[in-house]
């Protein structure tokens, strides 16, 4: 277990760091000159010149990538060219923010999720396995633009139930995380729904019945248990989307997170910034696949991590 | 008639006149289909006496097990139902009772076991959990009771140190442990009928052997009475004290075990116990010795590495195979038995280049050593039979093609050429030309293994491998693909590896027979020699433990050595012990022992 977990953080600092030079040498690659976004239009050659030179952007393309690696091995994420504030310091101020809105959705997407999953596949065939799938269908096709903007409409505006926007209490985090979270619900209804049909259709259903239990209990002891381990899976590679969709939704609801930040700083040009978020974001991923690969051996005996 | 054939065997059994727990009335089962309904068993009659064993016997698609679930009231819902008929257990007509008054009776008073050990039982509880549910879900007992009674019901099963085993998972017991624990869940409440579907199909024979004594004795203890689904008739003949042949839905016939074997009056059962593969029938003395070698294996050595630590580097092995050495003379059929994971099948996959060993192999004159990747010549001298036929044909392709790509892979002929090939195998193997362009679903179990065998011939290939390649079948199927590969054999020249479980199958075809165990060969010799006079006690003891279909024999006394069983996992780095054959006379080779 400690050797395996060894192995894959060393592993995911080889991801990181190969993260971190693609996006690096993709970044300056862009056409957009971030100097010139800090000089202003107005700037005379002489002083973009200048600026190009403080920040050392004059440098070979690999010197600079050297650079930021040295600094990042101490834990110095670099200055945001415009905001003159260090990028672990931007990052470290809004991520919690973020980390609490994944947290809903995830939690929003298993609720949801698996009982529909649950319900569809214990129903299989009926109309209310037919509307769950196609909400769930609707739910993966929605845009989430759309459906952030038509949540706010009907309950913040119209009802009145939530805030439209902002970020503070319980009821701020209901909206954005149902928005984030939407998707992902309908995916795991359908792979919860398909997994839960063939573990109903498995031997030890058959026993669990044939012992004269309850269809309560070999719904909940039995076939939940074992539907589920497929799902969990997913719950690592769901980072990974979500950090698409918090730019989006944070956004829509004014939300403080790490999402905006980044948002910002890619209008701006303000490499630093998106070098940081970008890492952030890929170590959450790698992190929760990492976990849910630790959660799994805990449900499933038969599963030993090596 | 039928109820003539249950008044007759009411009247046999007058003498002792047992009350019936369970009987069986006119019982029809259908299935609603987009056609419309259709009967899947018809009026099927029997009573079951308090302890006493009746087998019902039968192919796939008698409808034996659609009875034992409808007894269970387990029929897959909501297609499957119970459409005419009576059952009752007791005084309680099943059929009539309500979901939750049946719940009540399942598992308590009708018990059932099922056929795969390795799927019954829930992966991720605990034997102990499963355990005590099923005692929980029918007595009200404090927590301590209810354990003790788990535990009881493990000793009853002969598993050593129960309290350890209740924290055991399913996937840390083997098979056969896997079926006890089966077992021990069916009979912890003491049921009126214990209902046991195939209990020992999918176990080595050793194993299987274990299982019935077991079931033997707890039946004798407890008095429970026991319906023992099965198609194998030795198992039958050893277990049942009335039996119950069913074909396609209907009994055909029912009475005393001795009766149905010694005189059986249908022709179907004369049919069926006909084709039963049985010990002592086989016959020619097989391929001179003297005859040109088209396999050998030296020194055959398969090795898996097992990864660990913190490097994920290959800490141990499983030595799949062992140090084999064997060669398979032209027209020969020689056979290799054994145990599951004894590393026959592991030596066909080396043969066939699938895997990657150590030592020499050597077909039709074409040689491969340790390393090498075979070529295309080398391939075509051999070619394998799998043992599931529906698997092992692609399902979205027509059964012509499939017969007919191994000339396409290895550029044999024009594609009319190909043709005509494809067609003139067909009808070798007993199928007809115009079924050709069909898909492999169209076809029965047999027939997909003519399939099968057909195109292994194509590339006229010297040697075959049948791996299990007659398992999966009935026995009259079985009987007949067999008698077809005897045929062909004499006809094409070739020699068989035929690679099985089944002592008598392996009896009635071969040549000559290599017995294996733990990666190595413990004794080599012709038929006669090895089912005749078997030296080792490892063949002696898997020719006892063979089902004899004859319900008049009295079982041979049948022990399994004590202690751990010996594993092919090793700390890499350490080589297994090989144990060199002895030449005890004749060609007789046996593994030292002591």
């Amino acid at each position: 277990m400690a050797a395996y977990v060894f192995r894959r953080l060393i592993v995911s600092v080889l991801i990181l760091l190969g993260v971190s030079f693609i996006t690096f040498f993709l970044l300056y690659a862009l056409p957009a000159d971030p100097v010139r976004q800090i000089a202003g239009r107005s700037a005379t050659a002489q002083t973009v010149e200048n600026i190009r030179q403080q920040l050392g952007l004059d440098q070979p393309l690999l010197v600079q990538y050297w650079r930021y690696l040295t600094g990042l091995v101490q834990g110095d994420l670099g200055r945001s060219y415009l905001q003159r504030t260090d990028v672990g310091t931007l990052i470290a101020a809004r991520l919690p923010a973020s980390l609490l809105l994944m947290a809903g959705a995830i939690g929003c997407e298993l609720v949801l999720g698996l009982t529909m999953g649950v319900i569809a596949a214990l129903k299989r065939g009926t109309a209310t396995d037919q509307s769950l799938m196609i909400a769930s269908f609707v739910g993966v096709s929605a845009p989430q633009f759309v459906v952030g903007l038509l949540l706010l409409y009907v309950f913040a505006v119209q009802l009145g139930w939530f805030p439209i926007g902002g970020y503070g209490t319980w009821a701020h985090l209901v909206l954005p995380s149902l928005t984030l979270g939407i998707m992902g619900s309908g995916w795991y209804s359908r792979m919860m729904r398909s997994s839960m049909v063939d573990v109903l259709r498995a031997d030890y259903i058959r026993t669990a019945r044939a012992k004269g239990l309850t269809r309560r209990r070999v719904i909940l002891r039995h076939a939940l248990p074992n539907a589920i381990l497929p799902v969990i899976a997913m719950i690592g590679i769901d980072i990974g989307i979500f950090m698409g969709g918090i730019v989006v939704v944070e956004s829509v609801f004014g939300w403080p997170g790490i999402g905006q930040l980044a948002w910002q700083a890619i209008q701006r040009v303000d490499i630093p910034i998106i070098m940081g978020v970008t890492l952030v974001s890929a170590c959450a991923i790698v992190l929760g696949n990492l976990l849910a690969d630790l959660v799994t051996p805990l449900i499933d005996p038969r599963i030993k991590l090596r | 008639m039928n109820a003539a054939v249950t008044k007759l065997s009411g009247a046999e059994r007058a003498p002792d006149t047992k009350p019936s727990v369970l009987s069986v009335e006119e019982l029809e089962i259908s299935v609603r289909t987009s056609e419309g309904p259709r009967v899947l068993v018809q009026d099927l009659s029997f009573d079951l006496a308090r302890g006493e064993t009746l087998a019902i016997a039968g192919e796939s698609g008698s409808g034996k097990s659609l009875t034992s679930l409808a007894i269970m009231g387990l029929l897959p819902p909501p297609a499957v139902h119970v459409s005419g008929g009576r059952i009752r257990l007791g005084e309680a007509d099943l059929l009539s009772l309500s979901e939750r008054r049946m719940r009540a009776l399942r598992g308590a008073r009708v018990a059932m076991i099922f056929q795969e050990p390795m799927t019954s039982l829930n992966p991720v509880l605990t034997i102990g959990r499963q355990l005590i549910e099923a005692i929980e879900a029918h007595e009200t007992l404090s927590r301590r009771e209810v354990r003790a009674r788990a535990i009881e019901a493990l000793r009853a099963v002969r598993m050593s140190q129960p309290e350890a085993r209740l924290k055991q998972y399913p996937h840390e017991l083997s098979g056969g442990m896997r079926q006890r624990v089966m077992i021990a869940m069916a009979i912890a409440l003491r049921p009126d009928v214990l209902i046991a579907d195939e209990p020992t199909t999918a176990l080595d024979v050793t194993v299987q052997r274990e299982v019935l004594e077991l079931l033997r004795d707890l039946q004798r203890d407890l008095g429970t009475a026991v319906i023992l689904i099965t198609h194998d008739m030795g198992v039958v003949a050893e277990m049942a004290d009335r039996v119950v042949v069913m074909q396609a839905g209907r009994m055909v016939e029912q009475g005393p075990v001795q009766e149905i074997f010694a005189a059986p009056k249908e022709p179907y059962t004369r049919a069926l116990l006909a084709a039963v593969p049985r010990m002592g029938r086989g016959e020619g003395a097989g391929a001179p010795s003297t005859a040109v070698p088209v396999a050998r294996v030296e020194g055959l050595r398969v090795r898996f590495d097992i990864r660990g630590g913190i490097l994920n580097r290959p800490i141990h092995a499983v030595h799949a195979v062992a140090g084999v050495s064997f060669e398979i003379r032209a027209g020969e059929t020689f056979s290799l038995v054994g145990e599951s994971g004894c590393g026959k099948s592991t030596i066909a996959k080396a043969l066939t280049g699938l895997v990657p060993f150590e030592g020499l192999l050597e077909v039709a004159g074409r040689k491969l050593e340790s390393g090498q990747r075979p070529e295309k010549a080398f391939r075509r001298g051999v070619q394998m039979i799998f043992q599931d036929p529906m698997a092992s044909l692609d399902p979205r392709m027509r059964v012509g093609d499939l017969v007919a790509e191994p000339l396409v892979i290895h550029g044999i002929g024009s594609a009319h050429e190909q043709r005509a090939e494809v067609e003139t195998l067909f009808e070798r193997v007993g199928l007809e030309r115009d079924q050709l362009d069909r898909y492999p679903h169209e076809f029965s179990g047999g027939q997909r293994q003519r399939i099968c065998i057909a195109r292994a011939l194509a590339l006229r290939p010297r040697l075959i491998i049948a791996d299990e390649s007659v398992s999966a079948l009935d026995v009259s199927v079985q009987a007949r693909v067999l008698e077809l590969l005897k045929t062909l054999k004499a006809e094409f020249g070739i020699a068989y590896l035929f690679i099985s479980h089944d002592m008598a199958v392996v009896e009635n075809v071969s040549d000559r027979v290599a017995v294996m165990r733990l990666g190595q060969i413990v004794e080599m010799g012709t038929r006669a020699q090895l089912f005749g006079d078997p030296r080792h006690p490892y063949t002696r003891q898997l020719i006892a433990a063979v089902p004899v279909p004859d319900p008049t024999r009295v079982l041979p006394p049948f022990s399994r050595p004590q202690g751990e069983v010996p594993s092919p996992v090793l700390r890499r780095g350490t080589e297994p012990q090989i144990e060199a054959l002895a030449d005890i006379g004749g060609g007789h080779m046996v593994a030292s022992f002591e």
